[in-house]
């Protein structure tokens, strides 16, 4: 498991945000380089507010990469491991950057803004990576790359009142697709007070919503519209505590938790994302082709009763005797886990070894020292009602 | 709800309330802000001996584990059952009903004041 890289300068980064953030009493923690807010006030309140109402997230610490040019469809069926070219307009595509041993140096997500245009968002710690590979695998390509992440914020509407809020917003106007109408993983143009506005139907959390890009100047109105339109429809912000157990319930990966440079897509679930099909070559096509080697650990979910949580890094076993038999190796490791706002239950995504990975599996979580039983169940935890 | 200015502190972020050879034990408002939604606590028994700067329990939130250390020998008395069914009185009344075990101390170490524990957590 590898920890995403931080920032190259060592200085922490700042929201164009921050200061409507410091007026909200949030408290703020250091994510990818970033100081984000972790929670506003309760983070499991700011969890059942998206699954009930709906949440509001800063999340311009995402980096957002333009690649532009004739060449761009063809670039990105080179440098990602998805068919990109086949994405239509509008259309958003999650995908993966895979170096050549076919590891993950990030997942991202595509989206095809005109014919010859794609935005990629990348995770704030990984930009540092993702850029250069970019503009080294565009060499041979009619293509620019341009890092935009100082240049736009990205604001998170979440929750099943998203629609209703965005709709009540003053100041977003003209969308080219009706909201109701915009399907997920789509994107429409918008304005917002006169700036382009990016409206993507996309989310971290399991739940119907929004994400919205803004240019950086407008981006503290536009959450001051969001914040004020959205109150008589439960709207609250929250932070990275909630956005992570949300995304948690929902099955979603993590970098440097399910992800990591060290793992293959297809033992972290993610298979079906490597256009293995797709014509010529790409950056861990050969090594994605041979897979992941035997006995390789693949990622499931597990769930136990009471409320002791297994956390990242606790390990699994497959007998709960820590006498005799206490020199029997782990079977596995927790990446992300928590005591489950939504189903009240203990949840955990871990790798574990070939022979555990079976839905019903038996085994038992180490909470510190102690032996917690366990099972592996499918993801996700958490389904929404549709 | 106990005033916090009469409380002493530990730089484990700890008050007690001490009544003759008695002290009630809880974890400070920093302290639970700091750990988030707590979750789950895990406490000592009734009559357990418990020996200062030991480990007796666990405040766990959403995102982190927090210790639960004696601040003194002695006895534990009581221990807040009400906080083991709901475990949000931390956050909710960290200096009131949230507070954690009650013990029974024949020696009480030094003790910081209200205003040395506020100053320690303004650093």
């Amino acid at each position: 498991m590898t920890d995403a890289t931080t920032d190259t300068t060592g200085t922490a980064r700042f929201s164009p945000l921050h200061d409507l953030h410091v007026s909200a009493g949030a408290s703020f923690t250091d994510f990818g380089g970033w100081q984000m807010p972790v929670r506003y006030s309760s983070d499991l309140a700011e969890h059942h507010a998206v699954r009930t109402a709906a949440g509001l997230f800063d999340i311009s610490h995402m980096a957002e990469i333009l690649v532009e040019g004739p060449g761009a469809p063809a670039f990105l069926d080179y440098a990602l491991a998805g068919k990109i070219s086949a994405v239509k307009l509008g259309q958003a595509k999650y995908s993966l950057l895979l170096n050549e041993a076919g590891g993950i140096i990030d997942d991202l997500v595509v989206y095809r803004l005109a014919e010859e245009r794609f935005l990629v968002v990348a995770n704030a710690g990984n930009r540092f990576a993702v850029v250069p590979a970019l503009a080294e695998r565009a060499a041979d390509f009619d293509v620019t790359v341009a890092d935009q992440s100082d240049d736009l914020a990205l604001i998170a509407v979440q929750g099943p009142a998203s629609r209703a809020i965005l709709e009540a917003t003053p100041g977003i106007t003209d969308p080219a697709i009706p909201l109701d109408e915009l399907k997920y993983y789509w994107s429409t143009d918008a304005s917002f007070d006169g700036a382009p506005l990016l409206i993507a139907r996309t989310g971290y959390t399991g739940e119907d919503g929004f994400e919205l890009y803004i240019q950086t100047e407008k981006a503290a109105d536009l959450w001051t519209a969001l914040t004020a339109a959205g109150a008589e429809h439960g709207l609250v912000p929250c932070g990275l505590a909630s956005r992570d157990t949300l995304r948690l319930e929902a099955g979603m990966p993590l970098y440097g938790h399910e992800l990591g440079t060290e793992i293959l897509p297809a033992q972290a679930g993610l298979g079906r994302v490597v256009a293995l099909a797709k014509e010529g070559d790409f950056v861990g096509r050969a090594a994605s082709e041979r897979g992941p080697a035997d006995g390789a650990r693949v990622l499931v979910g597990i769930a136990a009763e009471g409320r002791r949580a297994g956390r990242a890094d606790y390990e699994l076993f497959a007998s709960d005797k820590t006498g005799a038999d206490a020199g029997a190796p782990a079977i596995g490791v927790i990446t992300s886990g928590a005591l489950s706002p939504t189903l009240g239950h203990p949840i955990a995504m871990a790798f574990v070894d070939p022979g555990h990975a079976e839905i019903g599996s038996a085994l038992f979580i180490d909470v510190r020292g102690t032996r917690v039983p366990a099972s592996v169940v499918a993801l996700p935890f958490y389904k929404r009602a549709q | 709800m106990a005033e916090p200015t009469t409380l002493q502190y530990t730089a484990d972020h700890e008050w007690l309330l001490v009544d003759g050879n008695t002290a009630v034990v809880g974890i400070t408002a920093y302290a639970a802000e700091q750990l988030g939604d707590v979750v789950f606590v895990d406490l000592p028994d009734s009559g357990d001996e418990i020996t200062a700067g030991a480990v007796v329990g666990e405040i766990e939130s959403t995102k982190s584990v927090g210790e639960l250390i004696t601040p003194v020998d002695g006895t534990v008395t009581e221990v807040n059952q009400a906080l083991v069914d709901a475990p949000e009185l931390i956050n909710s009344d960290p200096f009131g009903e949230g507070w954690l075990i009650k013990i029974s101390f024949t020696e009480l170490p030094a003790l910081l004041s209200f205003d040395e524990y506020s100053a320690l957590i303004a650093e």
